[in-house]
């Protein structure tokens, strides 16, 4: 349902940067996707470029066949500055309603998928908080709850858990899987964190150091249920733990040669 | 410990003034120089002008058009510096002609628009907007145009767009700082109060200071002084009390940063 085909991304300027050289890639309906590389691999602009925020420089990303050129209303995007992406003078329920006005939804419907969506992320009863009255891990629910509560049919998600501390992270990641049984989306997930990835995917795709491509893709063949000490301590987790690890540290040495011989 | 220290220094602030005041009163207790009348005597003057005989005459005109030229001013000023601010191109090409005006002392056009469009009252009210547009639409447009980005692309993201945007985000968003440029406009709209009724009027309380001076009542006049400090000062208060009330909800950040 989402594709990406052989997409560039070449920044202008004085000194052009090629962030991304050439990806393809496709995403079936439901699919929870993970997307990992070394920092400053592009995870991101890959990300706005799906998103439609941002446009390719060359090729050209999909959504059930229709080209996207500007944010379509069957995508949400979950910012890794959870903080920053709420608006602190609005409440978290107004937050979570000002998308909702915009696309015309009506207001019983409003209210119903408002009050879901903050029982979905464990915030029942919030509603009239300031974001800036709420911890990190709260406030990037709040943003959670905001894109469940807009049904999305596509979840991009850009490194959302990076920046809070460990337990509420491992609350977060568990919170996702939840949402996820819950809700019929398709899930694009970039992060940095090997772990994570697996963890939370049916499908890792490693990328490369920049101008980026796709260095491998793993397919996570775990069971669908999920816990943080369990499947992080199953052979095949760690077995495809070290596979991506290597995966990665790999393209890491092949370029750090290019380097040297250069 | 810090509430404590905080309401020390409003007690000193107090103190401080009011040893001024006191220092004032005893100072010119027994003055005979008709330049510098006892305080007594100006607080006596005070109570016979302002409370309340002229206050329908030359207070209440002054305040209406104070308070008609400083709004017609900031909502001019916001609104399209909401515009300006969002236009790159446009934001660039009009910079050099805001901090032109901004830079030329609003007094100095009284002489010009006397001749243009006359003494009458709207006259002052314009003046008094035309002075106040240009601290509220520089500070507009620089708010505006430094919005968080994060704030814009979530928008975008979602879709949200044109009038909805706006109101919901873009004005919210940089209210802070268009307040901070309705302040400075206030303190250039008391000035214009002030200097257009000195210059051409025949009501208003700048007529009434200039006119006291004049026919040397000048008793009357530091009575008129004294309240056009206190009305500055009251102002004040009002406006920073209006402004709490709407940067309430942009909790403890929105608040320090005006």
């Amino acid at each position: 349902m989402l594709e990406v085909q052989s997409l560039g991304k070449t920044y202008l300027g004085s000194t052009p940067h090629e962030a991304i050289r050439d990806i393809s890639c496709s995403v079936t309906e439901g699919e929870f996707v993970a997307l990992v590389g070394p920092s400053g691999c592009g995870k991101t602009t890959l990300l706005r470029c799906l998103s439609g925020l941002d446009s390719p420089t060359t090729g050209e990303v999909r959504v059930d066949g229709a080209r996207v050129i500007e944010p379509v209303a069957s995508m949400a995007l979950v910012f890794q500055e959870y903080g920053r992406s709420l608006y602190p003078w609005l409440t978290v329920e107004q937050n979570m309603r000002l998308p909702l006005e915009a696309a015309g939804v009506s207001r019983s419907e409003i209210r119903e998928r408002c009050d879901r969506a903050l029982t979905d992320v464990g915030l029942q009863g919030m509603n009239d908080r300031h974001p800036w009255q709420l911890s990190g891990g709260m406030q990037q629910r709040v943003a959670i709850a905001r894109a469940i509560a807009y049904r999305p049919r596509i979840l991009l998600m850009d490194e959302p858990f990076a920046s809070v501390d460990a337990q509420t992270r491992e609350d977060l990641e568990d919170l996702m899987l939840d949402i996820r049984s819950r809700y019929d989306m398709t899930i694009v997930f970039v992060t940095h964190d090997i772990e994570e990835s697996i963890y939370l995917s049916d499908r890792v795709i490693v990328l490369s150091q920049p101008p980026t491509t796709v260095a491998k893709v793993f397919p996570v063949n775990l069971p669908r249920e999920r816990d943080q000490l369990g499947t992080k301590s199953l052979p095949e987790f760690i077995e495809l733990r070290t596979a991506v690890h290597r995966a990665i540290r790999r393209d890491e040495d092949v370029t750090a040669g290019a380097l040297a011989k250069a | 410990m810090r509430r404590l220290t905080s309401v020390a220094h409003r007690l000193l602030g107090l103190l401080v003034f009011a040893v001024l005041v006191a220092a004032w009163w005893l100072g010119s207790q027994n003055s005979l120089n008709p330049f510098y009348p006892p305080l007594e005597v100006i607080t006596q003057h005070f109570r016979d002008n302002w409370l309340f005989e002229r206050v329908p005459g030359d207070l209440v005109p002054s305040m209406w058009r104070l308070a008609v030229g400083y709004l017609i001013g900031v909502a001019a000023g916001a609104g399209l510096g909401m515009l300006i601010g969002v236009r790159p191109r446009l934001r660039r090409a009009v910079t050099p002609v805001i901090d032109f005006m901004r830079s030329l002392p609003p007094t100095a056009l009284i002489p010009t628009a006397i001749v243009v469009i006359g003494i009458g009252s709207s006259g002052k009210v314009g003046l008094i907007a035309l002075a106040c547009v240009w601290p509220v639409l520089l500070n507009t447009v620089t708010a505006v145009a430094n919005l968080d980005v994060i704030w814009s692309q979530t928008a975008k993201a979602y879709r949200i767009s044109g009038w909805r945007y706006l109101r919901r985000v873009q004005l919210p968003g940089a209210l802070p700082q268009i307040l901070a440029g309705a302040r400075a406009a206030l303190a250039v709209a008391l000035i214009m109060v002030v200097v257009t009724e000195m210059v051409g009027s025949t009501e208003g309380i700048g007529h009434f200071v200039i006119q006291a001076q004049r026919t040397f009542a000048l008793a009357d006049m530091w009575s008129g002084v004294l309240l056009i400090g206190l009305i500055g000062f009251a102002i004040n208060a009002l406006f920073v009390a209006v402004q709490r009330g709407l940067l309430r909800s942009h909790g403890p950040r929105g608040t320090t940063r005006s």
